[in-house]
């Protein structure tokens, strides 16, 4: 069975002026339905890159890649939008909400773009954030909530519309200790239970502990690939 | 899609309820732009009501024949100088155009009147008592004079309201009082109801009218008997009036004798013609006021892109986020034009209210007629929503065009 994500061969080439950037140097990468994955590397390596490009935000200079059995390196930006809001969530390093716009409203913006009708984003988005722990904090704005609960917020914006893959760059970069192992908690919840496929892009190795496959990138290429036991959150 | 358009809107009216002063701001050129199509659109038309209501009180379907110019030994009188048109043109237009249905002559000049001790300078006409008709003069109180009082020049006199109040008390009972015309003792039967200001501006009510034959005969003096001062006509329907005019100038012609070359030695005009020169007179006014309301408009539609344009640099990572969770290109595209036009659309209602206000205001002040037209309040507020989508397009196209990556790490 072909994975939900296939890559073969997988090139990202930028032109900056007169020079060639070669970001992503044949990348071949598959992975599976339900895999919790760390990409990590040193900054520049190409793990940003990599990310952007399997979470359909941009698309590779040559080479396959197979979203789901669908070619993405051909696809035009309104199919690339709708694979976005239908496939993937994203959790980024700085949150990303939307400023002054209450944390239902944020949630509920995947859907907002689906054309749900507002009753049911509003329910939908309600779970989701009473998924993540934030019940009751529905009108809050994102100013007047701590930075782990702004990234609480933008992961039940990801997983409001159910995606099948969920990608966290540097999802704990912004956070303490304590508000960090909660986030790493929820993902690591969503991946058992749910069976999100996660894809973790961290520098930091107690963060990428928690994934069950490792990848390490160097100079846009994948120069180590590791199945492992991964740490649990829950200690008994 | 209805669901994420009203939506968009209220997410517009959100946003730009955070900015008021800007927003406000940005507004301000729409508001005075679209305040003053509707206040000057408003006295235009008060104004054109006023001109077609004094064109009206002519009469219906009037024709003026003025004589025209004379030149003797090589120097040339003014128009209406000549004293070439006279009673008997009158009947011969009458008989030979089926057309007209009706004429008269007038003659004119300025005399002193006495009432006891009271005088007045007016003009006294002599008339014909078909031009009290083609006039549509009525009375506020006694009656006109007859044929009979015409045949035999009977001493009689009708007057306007000015004159009623130059000449007698308030409450002063004038219908049957005696006055004096050039010491020539004349009773009063008739009270004219006022008219108002001509078309020409001249208050239509400071008059005096007696019959033709006496005027001629006992006040004016004339040299040539049956000479007059302008001859009027008038059709049944409107729309006869040109082919009454070539009637008329055929038959005057052939009266005066004049030669194929020669020109006209009258002037023939209608009512129609007199109004279309008062509204021409108004419709330059209101050109020239759009023309400075379009220019207002336009710096309005310029401030409203030039603050998008911000708003769009500002939110380049909002916008990244919205298309990192699938807005499609269209939807940022909408997104921005619903804020354009929801901030057009605001400033054109708060416009309309403004221009309401002033045209009222114009009229308690100036005292000049205004009419609200809701032809203008409705054009008003689709052109400024035209305005919001045109000058919105280019920052919302450029919104939609970012590149979600770039957009996402904007700083």
């Amino acid at each position: 069975m072909a994975g939900l994500i296939v890559c073969q061969d997988v090139w990202k080439v930028y032109r900056v002026g007169d020079v060639e950037v070669q970001a992503l140097r044949g990348i071949n990468l598959t992975i599976e339905r339900g895999e919790f994955v760390a990409v990590m590397g040193t900054s520049g390596s190409g793990k940003s890159t990599l990310m952007n490009l399997l979470g359909c935000l941009d698309q590779p200079t040559r080479g396959r890649y197979e979203l789901d059995g669908l070619d993405v390196a051909s696809a035009k930006p309104d199919l690339l939008a709708e694979l976005r809001n239908r496939q993937i969530g994203f959790v980024f390093q700085n949150f990303n909400l939307i400023p002054r716009t209450s944390a239902l409203e944020n949630a509920q913006l995947p859907l907002f773009y689906r054309g749900v009708s507002m009753k049911e984003q509003r329910r939908r988005a309600a779970a989701a954030l009473q998924r993540v722990g934030l019940a009751g904090r529905e009108q809050h704005y994102p100013s007047q909530l701590s930075g782990g609960q702004q990234q609480r917020v933008a992961i039940a914006r990801a997983l409001v519309g159910a995606p099948s893959i969920l990608f966290a760059d540097e999802p704990t970069g912004n956070l303490d200790t304590a508000s960090s192992r909660e986030i790493m908690g929820i993902l690591e919840e969503l991946n058992r239970q749910d069976g999100i496929t996660i894809i973790l892009v961290t520098h930091e190795p107690d963060i990428a502990a928690y994934a069950s496959r490792e990848l390490i990138m160097k100079d846009g290429q994948i120069v180590q690939d590791a199945r492992r036991t991964p740490r649990l959150s829950v200690v008994p | 899609m209805s669901a994420f358009v009203l939506l968009t809107v209220m997410t517009a009216l959100r946003i730009l309820s955070r900015n008021r002063l800007r927003a406000g701001l940005t507004m301000l050129g729409i508001v005075i732009g679209v305040g003053a199509v509707i206040a000057m659109v408003s006295i235009g038309q008060g104004a054109r009501a006023a001109v077609q209501a004094q064109v009206a009180s002519m009469g219906t379907n009037v024709i003026v024949i003025m004589p025209g110019s004379t030149t003797v030994s090589g120097v040339r009188g003014g128009q209406g100088g000549a004293v070439t048109l006279t009673v008997n043109d009158a009947a011969e237009m009458k008989k030979r155009s089926p057309l007209l249905s009706d004429t008269a002559w007038a003659k004119r000049d300025v005399m002193q009147i006495v009432n006891g001790n009271r005088n007045w300078n007016g003009p006294v006409n002599g008339v014909s008592p078909s031009y009290l008709t083609i006039r549509d003069w009525s009375f506020s109180s006694g009656g006109s004079f007859t044929q009979s009082d015409m045949e035999r020049a009977a001493r009689v006199a009708l007057i306007g309201q000015t004159t009623l109040e130059n000449l007698f008390d308030p409450g002063e009972e004038a219908v049957g009082a005696t006055i004096r015309i050039k010491n020539v003792p004349f009773q009063v039967i008739g009270v004219l109801a006022p008219k108002g200001q001509s078309a020409q501006g001249s208050d239509q009510d400071d008059v005096i009218f007696v019959p033709f034959t006496t005027a001629e005969r006992k006040v004016f003096g004339s040299q040539f008997l049956g000479s007059v001062g302008a001859l009027f006509a008038s059709t049944e329907q409107r729309a006869d009036l040109p082919e009454a005019v070539e009637h008329i100038r055929e038959v005057l012609r052939a009266r005066h004798r004049l030669q194929p070359d020669q020109a006209d030695d009258f002037t023939v005009r209608t009512q129609v013609d007199i109004g279309k020169v008062q509204e021409g007179t108004s419709q330059t006014l209101t050109a020239m006021l759009f023309a400075i309301a379009s220019v207002s408009l336009l710096v309005g539609g310029i401030g409203i892109m030039n603050i998008l344009l911000v708003s769009v640099t500002e939110r380049t990572k909002e916008i990244g986020v919205r298309m990192a969770v699938g807005a499609k290109r269209i939807h940022i595209l909408t997104q921005f034009l619903i804020e354009a036009m929801t901030l057009s659309l605001f400033g054109g209602v708060i416009g309309v209210i403004v221009g309401v206000a002033g045209a009222r205001l114009t009229t308690v002040i100036a005292g000049w007629p205004t009419i609200i037209a809701f032809e203008s309040i409705a054009t008003a507020c689709v052109f400024s929503l035209g305005v919001g989508l045109f000058f919105g397009l280019y920052p919302a196209n450029k919104a939609a065009s970012l590149n979600p990556i770039d957009a996402l790490r904007y700083e």
